[in-house]
């Protein structure tokens, strides 16, 4: 039996400390927590950034290193900083420091990077190493010399490796969500289809139960399944909670791809053991042939300018889609006549259609709209020039010319906001490795007193 | 006509990863679910979302009364053209879709 600790679905997204408390009680193996997600966006590969703030991820993190020291056991963090890239890892393996210094703890860290280097990738591809996912995208070299970052997502064995070095802590860049969790599990041996479906379960944190913000749960494996048990004290596990997890975040709710084969949850049972817990048995691993981890990649894909006017007057309102476009054809054709390069201008209109653009059929006004105008450009100066020509239109441009000039709502001065640089997703493909540590870096450090 | 929140518990809609979408919707009941299974097909969904057919994924889950869409993304996730980081707001498409009488 292999006991892990969820303190909650993410660091920095909060949790409950007396169901915290009631984890470590439980006596756990290993404590595992997720660091990210692509969820937010590209920015944060893109840069290598935080999407938490920094306070508050240092003041969870400290709290869930106690609760480390008190269980006496291994700590995991996956995908750290958000995207897991090296300068992420960086900088929570800083923060870990700044508390190890405060607090007196000599700690060994395990530092698993999963940084790409774009030339290495050239040549994997060269090789015929890298394959592409539905749906595809087009890779070239270059391509991949413009990300700012790519990240391979390791597996278990690569957890596995960290947590040899005898390390109290294993910061990990980026990892599947589930590798974290099935590692321990499955070094001791247990299931494997229940140590990845467990996993699975478990690395929202307590969203398989019916209190999702207590954050901590218990996943115990053994060598048919595994019981989550939630630990805040009003948080319920039922069989629906569990099996509807496998919906959550998945294109497939049956099969889940991970580094060296997959899960299949087809023929899983759900029992309940109590009104708070539940065991499931019968979710099967299929190893595969040959050893793939997924690439994520992120590159430069120009600069923003946006800038938000507010609509109140009834006409214009009534008439906004028209508006737009007559200030659209005249601002990007005065534009393209001054500024040397390229630019895009969208006008999008919050209160009619911003969220779902033409696929929503069901769009209407209500008594004001906003409309923001964003200019996507090679470069921040060109973007702020464009969307200073744009200024004048969303401040006075007139429906028709037979009337008095109109003035609408700026909220701010000035109404352009520089976004800086923008980033996209570019990659959506598996690299085939001969050994699971090929394309990752594990070194271990010294820190504390 | 009724529209499909009308009659089902819940449509939720979130990225799975940046370049796939899922839509489940709780149907609460098999009663729901075997309307939902007839009156939603793939065909209507495919065209609410702008997407094609062969790339829609559809799963009957009848255990939990779940009807579940999975299709690439319309734009992929955080692009310029993408509106909804998160992509919870497609299902408002499908939720005020009208469905036909039992």
């Amino acid at each position: 039996m292999t006991k892990v600790l969820i303190p909650s679905g993410a660091l920095g997204l909060g949790f409950d400390r007396a169901a915290l408390a009631n984890g470590v009680a439980a006596k756990p193996d290993l404590i595992a927590i997720d660091g990210g997600s692509t969820d937010s966006g590209p920015h944060y590969l893109g840069t290598g950034t935080s999407k938490y703030a920094r306070g508050s991820v240092k003041t969870e993190w400290a709290d869930i290193m106690v609760a480390r020291a008190e269980a006496g056991v291994p700590l995991v963090i996956g995908t750290a900083g958000t995207s897991g890239a090296d300068d992420a890892v960086d900088w929570l393996l800083d923060i870990t420091r700044e508390i190890a210094a405060e607090t007196g703890e000599r700690l060994k860290i395990a530092v698993l990077k999963s940084g790409q280097d774009s030339g290495k990738m050239v040549a994997a591809l060269a090789a015929g190493c890298v394959t592409p996912l539905s749906p595809v995208l087009e890779i070239s070299e270059a391509l991949l010399t413009s990300c700012t970052n790519i990240v391979a997502l390791a597996g278990a064995e690569q957890i596995q490796a960290a947590l040899e070095t005898g390390a109290d802590i294993v910061i990990a860049g980026r990892t599947t969500d589930t590798a974290i969790i099935s590692a321990l599990p499955l070094a001791q041996g247990c299931h494997p289809g229940g140590a990845w479906h467990g996993a699975k379960i478990g690395e929202c944190g307590a969203l398989a139960t019916t209190n999702p913000g207590s954050g901590t749960i218990l996943i115990e494996f053994d060598d048919e399944g595994f019981v989550i048990t939630p630990m805040g004290s009003d948080a319920r596990a039922t069989p629906y909670t569990v099996s509807a997890h496998m919906l959550y975040e998945n294109s497939d709710p049956f099969l889940l791809y991970e580094p060296g084969g997959h899960l299949d949850v087809t023929a899983a049972q759900y029992e309940a053991l109590d009104p708070r817990r539940v065991r499931v048995t019968g979710s099967q691993w299929v190893p595969s042939d040959r050893y793939r981890v997924k690439l994520e990649g992120a590159r430069l894909a120009g600069y923003q300018t946006v800038s938000l006017v507010l609509v109140r007057e009834p006409r214009y309102v009534a008439n906004i889609r028209a508006w737009c476009s007559d200030i659209h054809r005249k601002c990007t054709a005065k534009a393209r006549a001054s500024v040397a390069g390229q630019f895009d201008l969208e006008l999008r209109v919050i209160g009619l259609d911003a969220t779902l653009g033409e696929l929503d059929s069901h769009a209407q006004t209500g008594s004001e709209v906003g409309v923001m105008g964003i200019v996507t450009a090679e470069t921040q100066a060109i973007a702020q020039e464009v969307a200073k020509i744009l200024n004048p239109y969303l401040l006075h441009h007139a429906l028709t010319e037979q009337e008095e000039m109109p003035t609408f709502a700026f909220p701010f001065s000035p109404t352009e906001m520089s976004r800086g640089a923008i980033y996209e997703f570019c990659l959506n493909h598996v690299l085939e490795l001969d050994n699971p540590m090929d394309a990752f870096d594990l070194t271990t450090v010294e820190v504390g007193p | 006509m009724t529209k499909l929140a009308d009659i089902v518990t819940k449509v939720r809609s979130k990225n799975a990863g940046p370049f796939w979408l899922t839509i489940d919707i709780f149907c609460g009941s098999s009663d729901v679910f075997r309307r939902v299974c007839g009156g939603v097909s793939s065909e209507i969904v495919a065209n609410a979302m702008g997407a094609d057919l062969s790339d829609l994924k559809r799963f009957e889950i009848a255990d939990l009364n779940v009807v579940k869409f999975s299709l690439p993304r319309p734009h992929i996730q955080g692009t310029a053209l993408d509106r909804d980081m998160h992509g919870a707001s497609f299902a408002s498409i499908l939720a005020e879709m009208e469905i036909g009488a039992p």
